[in-house]
């Protein structure tokens, strides 16, 4: 029998997991999943060298190891810092953390447009959910917004720089999965921007990679730009042979039209791997294989049911328990006007899931 | 008139020049330590010494060479820092415009320790004719057997080159530096690994301060524990203090870390008082980043102790009613200046020298500054007195480098101190833009409550 590899024990909100040496904190906390994660918008596991920018993943260490049980003193970077046998790790039971992450997001807010009724991203993007998660509803900031010209990177990509967190994904993904470098950090500070090299085009075959690792809205894809929501949109996982990439995408659909091409995502939020290595698609696969023709249909895409995405659907999904009657000790609210008696849109009746298509107000014609 | 070992030299007229140098005794350290110690001896020599770091953090120089790696068959690295870019620091370039030779031949010395046979000396891109001086120093020792192959018949190789950097503060960071060094952005890296495990080009490396590297060289000439006699405590040693605000001789002093602040600005070895005999509202001990004082905190300590020029008085109280020694950039401040002003000055420069990596610093600095600017000019609400104090604590401490905690702690102690300058900025927004606020009760003794 072969030596069994020691493996470090940590300890996480209360919760503790074995985890291999080398993994950091924030995987640890992925293994066990759930509340415990912290939220990352920077570091992408795909990615070499990517993370420790955003703080949003900051976690309190309460002790370094069985050997050295100090805690550290500042909070550190959980995707930057390696899980040590013995480490007790806090997060969400930790005030300090909370404090920090919620100031994080301010930070990460006060200069974003806050444009998400007109942002493609709306729906799936990693910024909005962290400012429900974490953000106030007010702002403190009083100043004029830090904004940017788009600019067209290639025929394909747009970049909204005014929308962008600087989580430096985009970089890395140019530096890692293609042969060329022509896009980096111009200047520095709070004027920093992503840019290619004087506005040069950025072209090469994975080059549409980049608008899936950005979290936010700052790199959209043109052939889809403002033709959706993504809600509206059904994902179906796909397939064709490719002879450049691995081929397995999701496409977005509307009825019949596929409107956009992605990469699969996993959990969270990130390329999934193939064979182990990331199935980053090319861009022949994302921009212009848009025929339903094109591809082997493989099925509904598994969407969290937490997600905007979901919504209306997947039929025979398990509801929200409702609470209201709990609460009210069985009694109905006594409400001002149900709204359904006077407009016939929404009627509760009717199950999104089960209609053809978006829904239309002929949908709701009471027959 | 305390001790010099560094600046006791640089009135010679030409030191600049090698023959005048080794005339006057230069590069017998070079000469003690290759010929008749080794390595891991000259390391005993400045741990023996309690040299602390002169560029901020005062962090043992020995043990500092004591933590580098040592792998076999990976080389290591010297990397002096010489990006003095810290408002009101100006030390090192002193040293470096004047008295070159004293850093190369710190240089060789502690390559020598560290075993380090290419030197980096990265230097602010400002200081454009300092390159030209230290590489016609570095010209002149070579020609004259002091770098090179096998110098002195040692064995040991060594040669020094210098890089100028772009303009950027950040890439006095140590990790920055390194990164800039090997041709990139200068990006300071997350630590762990720290540079004496991963630096430059992935090898251990040490980096250090110009007067740092220079203050090896009356270390191995003396040894290390006459050096340690200098001083009080854990302060050994000289220290450059570079003194300039409302002063009547600003200039480059070495001081033993024996003389008090007080005497330290008001005798006429030193600073030589406030000019037209004002009086002294607030100073900034060691330049721009760490915590301004008041006059009663600077003199004498919340304990009512005199405060001395050592790296533990000046700290004594914590941020709380202590400072730091930093980087030696003495800022003294008379009753006419406006203590807003001077952290908005300083604010807008931590923005504009932020590298943006990371969210807190890049978000929040720029935050800071305009909601100062908006106190300045008589716009500010009391509010913003609180806001900045909750965005300095919240940029404290969740930053990747301590830029984040540079621009955050002037902006807290000026806060803390002079509150009450605020609240008048706020509430009379029209004299604010007329006059200054004075020195309300900030040169006031102390009360120091009797314990019950």
């Amino acid at each position: 029998m072969s030596e069994e590899k020691k493996l470090f024990k940590v300890t996480i909100d209360n919760i503790t997991i074995d985890v291999e040496p080398g993994t950091t904190v924030l995987n640890a906390a992925r293994q066990i999943g759930g509340d415990v994660t912290p939220p990352a918008m920077c570091y992408y596991s795909k990615l070499q060298g990517s993370g420790g920018k955003c703080r949003t993943c900051l976690v309190e260490v309460a002790a370094g190891s069985t050997a050295d049980p100090r805690p550290m003193p500042k909070l550190v970077a959980s995707c930057r810092t390696n899980v040590m046998d013995g480490m007790i790790v806090k997060n969400i039971t930790s005030e300090k953390v909370i404090d920090a992450r919620n100031g994080v997001v301010e930070f990460l807010l006060i200069n974003h447009p806050l444009d998400c009724p007109i942002c493609d991203q709306a729906g799936e993007c990693d910024l909005q959910d962290l400012g429900y998660s974490h953000g106030k509803e007010g702002t403190r900031y009083e100043f004029k917004r830090r904004t940017f010209e788009r600019e067209d990177i290639g025929p394909y990509i747009q970049l909204h720089m005014t929308r962008c967190i600087l989580c430096y994904r985009c970089t890395y993904v140019a530096d890692q999965i293609t042969n060329t470098r022509v896009h980096g950090i111009l200047d520095r500070g709070d004027h920093a921007e992503i840019s290619t090299y004087i506005s040069k085009a950025i072209d090469n075959d994975f080059s549409g990679n980049m608008i899936d690792v950005c979290p936010v809205g700052a790199l959209t894809d043109k052939t889809f730009r403002f033709k959706n929501r993504v809600w509206f949109t059904k994902p179906v996982d796909a397939h064709r042979d490719c002879s450049t990439c691995c081929g397995k995408v999701t496409l977005w659909q509307r009825g019949d039209e596929v409107l956009r091409v992605t990469a699969r995502k996993d959990q969270w939020n990130e390329v999934q791997n193939y064979d182990g290595k990331p199935g980053w698609i090319c861009n022949t696969c994302r921009f212009d294989k848009k025929k339903t023709s094109d591809w082997v249909i493989d099925g509904l895409t598994n969407i969290s049911r937490h997600s905007v995405i979901s919504q209306g659907k997947y039929p025979g999904l398990v509801r929200p328990h409702e609470m209201l009657a709990d609460v009210m000790g069985g009694r109905e609210p006594k409400l001002l006007m149900d709204i359904h008696d006077v407009s016939e849109v929404n009627d509760p009746s009717v199950d999104l899931s089960l209609i053809e298509g978006p829904a239309t107000s002929k949908d709701f014609e009471k027959k | 008139m305390g001790r010099k070992l560094l600046l006791d030299k640089i009135n010679v007229e030409n030191i600049r020049l090698y023959d005048v140098y080794r005339r006057e005794g230069g590069y017998r350290s070079v000469e003690k330590a290759l010929k008749t110690m080794s390595p891991e001896a000259v390391t005993e020599e400045v741990k023996k010494s309690g040299l602390r770091g002169r560029g901020g953090a005062g962090f043992p120089t020995g043990m500092k060479w004591g933590f580098l790696a040592k792998p076999a068959g990976v080389p290591r690295y010297l990397v002096v820092n010489a990006d003095e870019s810290e408002p009101g620091t100006f030390k090192d370039r002193y040293l470096m415009e004047f008295i070159p030779h004293l850093l190369i031949e710190g240089m060789i010395t502690s390559s020598f320790a560290i075993g380090s046979n290419r030197s980096y000396i990265y230097i602010r891109g400002e200081f454009a004719w300092i390159v030209d001086i230290l590489e016609q120093a570095i010209a002149e020792a070579k020609n004259n057997g002091w770098l090179g192959k096998n110098i002195l018949g040692s064995g040991f190789d060594c040669e020094i080159y210098v890089q100028r950097g772009a303009g950027a503060y950040i890439c006095g960071e140590e990790t920055a530096l390194l990164e800039s060094l090997e041709g990139k952005r200068g990006n300071p890296r997350i630590k762990p690994p720290f540079p004496a495990v991963k630096g430059l080009w992935d090898c251990p490396t040490v980096v250090n301060n110009v007067e740092t590297i220079a203050a090896v060289v009356p270390i191995i000439n003396d040894g290390g524990e006459e050096y340690a006699k200098i001083g009080i405590g854990k302060s050994t040693g000289t220290k450059l203090i570079s003194a300039c605000g409302n002063i009547n001789r600003q200039g480059v002093y070495e001081i033993d870390m024996t003389i008090s602040v007080e005497e330290f600005i008001y005798s006429d070895e030193y600073c030589g008082g406030i000019p037209n005999n004002r009086k002294l509202k607030a100073c900034i001990p060691g330049g721009s980043s760490v915590p301004i004082l008041p006059a009663n905190l600077l003199l004498t300590t919340a304990k009512g102790e005199k405060r001395m020029m050592t790296y533990e008085s000046l700290a004594d109280g914590g941020f709380q009613t202590g400072s730091m020694m930093g980087s030696g950039g003495f800022i003294v401040l008379d009753d006419r200046q406006c203590v807003i002003r001077h952290t908005f000055t300083l604010a807008r420069f931590y923005r504009h020298e932020s590298c943006g990596q990371c969210s807190p610093c890049r978000e929040g600095t720029g935050w800071m500054e305009k909601i100062l600017w908006n106190i300045e000019t008589g716009k500010g609400k009391m509010s913003d007195i609180d806001l900045l104090w909750d965005i300095q604590r919240k940029i404290e401490g969740n930053t990747i480098c301590p830029l984040g905690d540079a621009a955050a702690w002037p902006v807290a102690a000026a806060i803390r101190h002079f509150r009450d300058e605020f609240e008048w900025h706020i509430t009379n927004p029209d004299d604010a833009q007329r006059r200054n606020y004075g020195l309300a009760g900030y040169a006031d003794p102390i009360k120091i409550a009797t314990p019950a």
